[in-house]
């Protein structure tokens, strides 16, 4: 598996071998794989239905695998037969490592925004209140949040929440980003400055393995680039590979379609 | 002379509510009283059995499901009354026959408890319902989201299910309390002195009917208007965070 040169003797931070997925009998990852080492950033494109939430979904075990192999920091995870976890501590452990930031945001709309980033941090990760607060500001601060953290979050626009939604997966000082299409819901004109946090955090160097229909976005931030069709990978490689010289007829066609 | 027996009626009504005898006051109170102890106990009960009941039935193995939906189908398709009836004699008689099986004494339990558990088993299989409705009413991508950071599944129905079905669950919620309330009325059948049997009590006696059922019924209503109060007050906290949707 090709990754970025510059990150190449890095410690991996996620992988994943061989990912099997069926929702009853319908096939929707065929023995899928795939590598994130410290500092990658991965993109996973695909058409609607292609199974790539699904793969990224399954690394966090938000759905059960079907089968395959799927390592966290040097982790492996523990997998009965059939590829549902044996070890619900140890799923809780390690998803708490890492960031997960959803299509829809899914803010928690009882609490403020400064409720919803210190939440986990408190509460799970028994992080004292105050240091939870400090961190939770500084995080608003940098997503252009400040002055919204009493705010609930369904008094705020969509571009605002999901920056919020990223502070919150950023308060629990994961060791990896997950994004599931983070853009999606967005109106056209707020996609830019949720695109400009996430790009950020990969300028200074945060793994984050990255669903996204925005190809020009995949393409500027990603170290690696993931194409998969109806649940197999049809090509992978680096952005300007992958973008410049497709070799795939399928990818060809998906890069004329999404423009 | 007309006027003067307006009077004394009058008079006379208000000695027979005064607080100390020859007056009822203090028998109507007392009843007051007991009928709240048992309306709090039996919602409090009913809430146990009903967050336990809700997360069983949508979380719970195949057998608690069954179990749960044998008990909620039960108790909510035979009059309160009966079940009342059914329930006191039973539950008191069960727990009698087993202390003697195994070699103890008959005991008398106290009114009040039988109360509570008979009310509460009602009010349980109800409250159930209502709590599983709010918990469905959930939005499942925030579950999602506590769930993608490691929360625990005891953590995460306290922190996050709870809190968010509680503005979903509290109307219903709020009419169980006032049915409580009310329930506790039936408790009269099998001779327990809350407020409907003090009342039946000081008007048999004194033969005064009006008095103390308009009486009795000023006190209902004043259960009922503070809970109202009350409740309006939970609701509008458990609502904290959203829109008004009234437009």
């Amino acid at each position: 598996m090709t990754t970025n040169a510059q990150t190449a003797e890095q410690p991996i931070a996620i992988r994943v071998s061989g990912l099997l997925k069926s929702f009853g009998s319908h096939e929707v990852l065929k023995g899928v794989s795939l590598c994130a080492r410290e500092g990658d950033v991965v993109a996973i494109i695909g058409g609607s239905g292609s199974g790539k939430s699904t793969m990224l979904r399954c690394v966090n075990f938000l759905e059960t695998p079907s089968g395959g192999d799927i390592e966290i920091g040097g982790e492996k995870v523990e997998m009965h037969a059939d590829g549902s976890p044996s070890n619900r501590r140890q799923i809780e452990r390690l998803r708490q490592s890492l960031g997960m930031v959803f299509q829809n945001f899914n803010l928690w709309t009882h609490k403020t925004v400064l409720e919803n980033l210190i939440e986990v941090p408190v509460h799970v990760l028994k992080c004292p209140k105050d240091e939870a607060i400090d961190r939770a500001r500084k995080l608003l601060k940098r997503v252009g949040l400040a002055e919204k953290e009493g705010a609930y979050p369904a008094f705020m626009s969509g571009g605002q929440q999901q920056r919020a939604a990223i502070a919150r997966a950023l308060c629990m000082n994961p060791k990896a980003m997950l994004f599931d299409e983070p853009t999606s819901a967005l109106d056209p004109e707020l996609v830019g400055e949720v695109l400009q946090v996430i790009k950020g955090l990969a300028d200074e160097g945060r793994t984050m393995i990255l669903v996204t229909h925005e190809m020009k976005f995949a393409r500027e931030v990603a170290s690696h680039v993931i194409y998969l069709h109806n649940g197999v990978i049809e090509e992978e490689g680096p952005p300007e590979a992958l973008f410049g010289a497709p070799k795939s007829e399928r990818l060809k066609q998906f890069l004329k379609t999404v423009g | 002379m007309m006027m003067s027996i307006g009077a004394v009626a009058a008079a006379s009504t208000l000695d027979l509510l005064a607080y100390s005898p020859p007056g009822w006051g203090a028998t109507l109170l007392k009843g007051l009283l007991n009928s709240i102890v048992i309306a709090l106990g039996a919602y409090g009960l009913g809430l146990l059995i009903g967050i336990g009941g809700a997360f069983g039935k949508l979380y719970g193995g195949p057998v608690l499901k069954d179990l749960l939906a044998v008990y909620t189908t039960i108790v909510r398709a035979v009059p309160e009354l009966v079940l009342i009836l059914i329930l006191f004699y039973a539950f008191t008689g069960v727990l009698n026959e087993a202390l003697l099986a195994w070699g103890f004494d008959r005991v008398q339990i106290s009114p009040i408890v039988t109360g509570i558990a008979v009310l509460g088993i009602v009010q349980g299989a109800y409250q159930t319902e209502v709590l599983r409705g709010g918990i469905l009413a959930v939005p499942s991508g925030q579950i999602e989201a506590a769930r993608a950071m490691g929360m625990s599944r005891g953590l995460l129905a306290r922190r996050i299910t709870l809190p968010l079905m509680a503005s979903n669950a509290l109307p219903g919620m709020a009419n169980l309390w006032l049915n409580a309330t009310k329930d506790t009325a039936l408790l009269a059948v099998i001779g327990f002195s809350e407020l409907t049997q003090a009342t039946k009590q000081a008007a048999s006696t004194t033969k005064a009917f009006f008095t103390f059922f308009a009486a009795a019924m000023v006190l209902y209503l004043c259960i009922s208007l503070l809970s109202t109060f009350l409740i309006g007050r939970i609701e509008k906290w458990a609502r904290r965070g959203q829109r008004d949707m009234r437009g």
